[in-house]
């Protein structure tokens, strides 16, 4: 080990590679025969099976929530993007609950998405992987619940396009959980939320390198418009302030035009000249590195698609008429993206269905991405919030243990 | 239990709706689930108190009181509390009208600023009172909309309130005949079981 692992972390961590040999049948009416779901567990599941978490992650996550994982022997360097959540003594706290990650369906991190081979052609699926809604996401994750033998989750948890497969848990499957924490989400996504992703699938397929979604054979990937579909995405993230902050630390001295520069000068040119701009670059450069553009292509049509009130009139209140799961909703103040305004609407809607929902509107810098940073207020609300899950659990455990 | 508290409790069916306005650390509608069973749903806006009553299981929704609420149905609940924070709004007319479109029952408990002692006070010191249960001075108050018993009587009449129950309870929260035969000169908090 290279470095020491904080005491706080759940550790070294290996992911599973779970396969499922029964069909999938998804909601465009086409047909997954099998498919491979790799996931992540933390903690340990209790007898009665009752202190199981699931963790839903969104556009650009994956199985691995918390912990390090081992390279060539050594420890990463990064842990997983929850991390700030997920561990001993955190709020999603791993000595009490089974904490259980998965990277969803499409995705590119070992789940069955278009970077898989497919049987009937023995060629990867790329563009011709099958569009994937959230529903499909919670069906397939609703059977491993069923593989890992839990009927019913403590909580399901998630931001953003996670908070909106919690909400889906909520519609599809009421009985099967027992907590829906939804942050950062929102019912269903804004026209200028879609207007966002557009632009980012238009960088990516107008790339040359796109080769309409075939460029595995090509033995290439469209790396520039990946790139800047990130770029957008980041943008989005981030808020004015949290920009501010980090690349208008010099506008005080009055010569940078209130920005950051790179190089310490104006090269009037169009090269880079503030440091925003190399910032973007590289996050959106390292990310195309990492992430498969077919697979960004389709999950921005996943959250373009959520919209669980069309099957009750428009009337999303209707869908949760049935169950018995407790909410908590959490927003941020500066997160434009799913702003609190998208959050308060869920609410009023659970309140319209008149379901139990607690709501915490967190005052942060963060933006959208607020919801993976450390802002005390909103851990310690998580962790208030959850101590009364973990103590039904226990309560759940003692009583049936008597019986 | 405060004894204002315990009063009201009793106005409460069992497994009744109830939503606590301002509902602090959420101690009164814990003790109503407890004891009653109830739905509970509280609104409050300060961040400690919020915490309190995650950390009580209660459901709380941080929301403003003065932007109004309505976010909530008609007839959505049996009960609407509203304790000790009357005076704090800013159209405590209007949240009254509110409270009685979204509860079939209302119970609000308000400080009387009719009460003797505060009235010898202004007219002895000239200055506004400040008291073990008003301890603020008239700039740093969060209270804004002082009344007194005849004015919220004044209230319910005028808008077809019905005043279904009326106690009122000095700052240890109890009783005395003398404050039942003058409500308006010894009664320091005033409790109303209203409805439409």
């Amino acid at each position: 080990m290279t470095s020491t692992i904080p005491k706080d972390s759940v550790g070294i961590v290996k992911p599973e590679l779970i396969h499922f040999d029964e069909a999938l049948t998804l909601r465009s009416g086409k047909v997954i025969e099998s498919y491979d779901l790799m996931i992540e567990c933390y903690g340990e599941l209790n007898q009665d099976k009752s202190n199981a978490i699931l963790i839903c992650h969104a556009l650009s996550g994956d199985h691995h929530a918390a912990g390090y994982h081992e390279l060539e022997g050594k420890k990463d360097e990064k842990p997983g993007w929850w991390d700030t959540c997920i561990g001993p003594g955190k709020p999603f706290d791993s000595d009490i609950f089974f904490i259980v990650s998965l990277n969803n369906l499409g995705g590119c991190s070992g789940s069955t998405g278009p970077t898989t081979i497919n049987p009937e052609t023995g060629k990867a699926y790329g563009p011709d992987f099958p569009i994937i809604t959230v529903r499909d996401w919670v069906n397939s994750q609703a059977r491993l619940a069923d593989h890992l033998e839990i009927d019913q989750w403590a909580a399901v948890i998630g931001g953003s396009l996670g908070g909106m497969q919690v909400l889906r848990w909520a519609i599809s499957y009421p009985e099967r959980i027992r907590h829906a924490i939804v942050i950062a989400a929102a019912p269903k996504l804004s026209a200028q939320n879609i207007a966002f992703n557009e632009v980012a699938r238009q960088s990516i397929t107008t790339d040359p390198d796109f080769h309409q979604g075939h460029y595995y054979e090509q033995g290439t990937y469209p790396k520039k418009g990946l790139t800047l579909a990130r770029m957008i995405g980041h943008i989005t993230y981030l808020s004015d302030s949290s920009m501010n902050e980090k690349f208008g630390k010099d506008s005080l001295t009055g010569g940078n035009f209130g920005r950051d520069l790179s190089t310490g000068k104006l090269n009037f040119g169009f090269d880079v000249d503030f440091q925003v701009e190399s910032y973007l670059q590289y996050k959106g450069e390292s990310f195309s590195s990492n992430f498969d553009a077919n697979s960004y292509l389709l999950i921005t049509k996943t959250l373009d698609y959520f919209d669980p009130a069309v099957d009750y009139e428009g009337d999303l209140s209707k869908a949760f008429l049935h169950g018995n799961c407790k909410f908590l909703v959490v927003s941020f103040s500066s997160d434009w993206r799913f702003p609190p305004e998208r959050s308060r609407e869920l609410v009023n809607t659970l309140l319209k269905a008149k379901r139990q929902v607690s709501y915490l509107e967190i005052e942060s810098d963060g933006g959208h991405d607020a919801f993976l940073l450390p802002v005390p207020r909103y851990l310690e609300g998580l962790s208030s919030y959850l101590s009364v899950v973990a103590n039904e659990t226990f309560t759940n455990e003692k009583t049936s243990h008597a019986s | 239990m405060r004894a204002d508290l315990s009063i009201i409790k009793d106005w409460i069916e069992p497994q009744s709706r109830v939503l606590d306005l301002g509902c602090g650390d959420g101690s009164f509608l814990a003790l109503l689930k407890e004891e009653k069973q109830i739905f509970d749903c509280g609104l409050d806006l300060d961040a400690e108190n919020i915490n309190k009553c995650l950390l009580a299981g209660v459901n709380v929704i941080e929301q403003d009181l003065d932007k109004g609420l309505a976010n909530f149905s008609d007839n959505s609940f049996d009960s609407v509390l509203l304790t000790q924070t009357l005076q704090a709004v800013q159209k405590p007319d209007v949240l009254v009208d509110e409270m009685l479109r979204i509860g079939e029952k209302c119970i609000i408990i308000f400080p009387n600023f009719a009460y003797w002692r505060y009235r010898l006070y202004l007219v002895s010191k000239g200055r506004m009172p400040v008291s073990k249960s008003i301890p603020f001075e008239w700039y740093d108050t969060p209270n804004i909309h002082f009344c007194t018993i005849k004015d919220f009587d004044f209230l319910c009449s005028t808008k077809n309130i019905k005043v279904l129950n009326r106690t009122v309870v000095d700052d240890k929260h109890q009783n005395s005949s003398l404050m039942n035969i003058y409500p308006n000169l010894f009664g320091i908090n005033a409790i109303y079981h209203i409805s439409r």
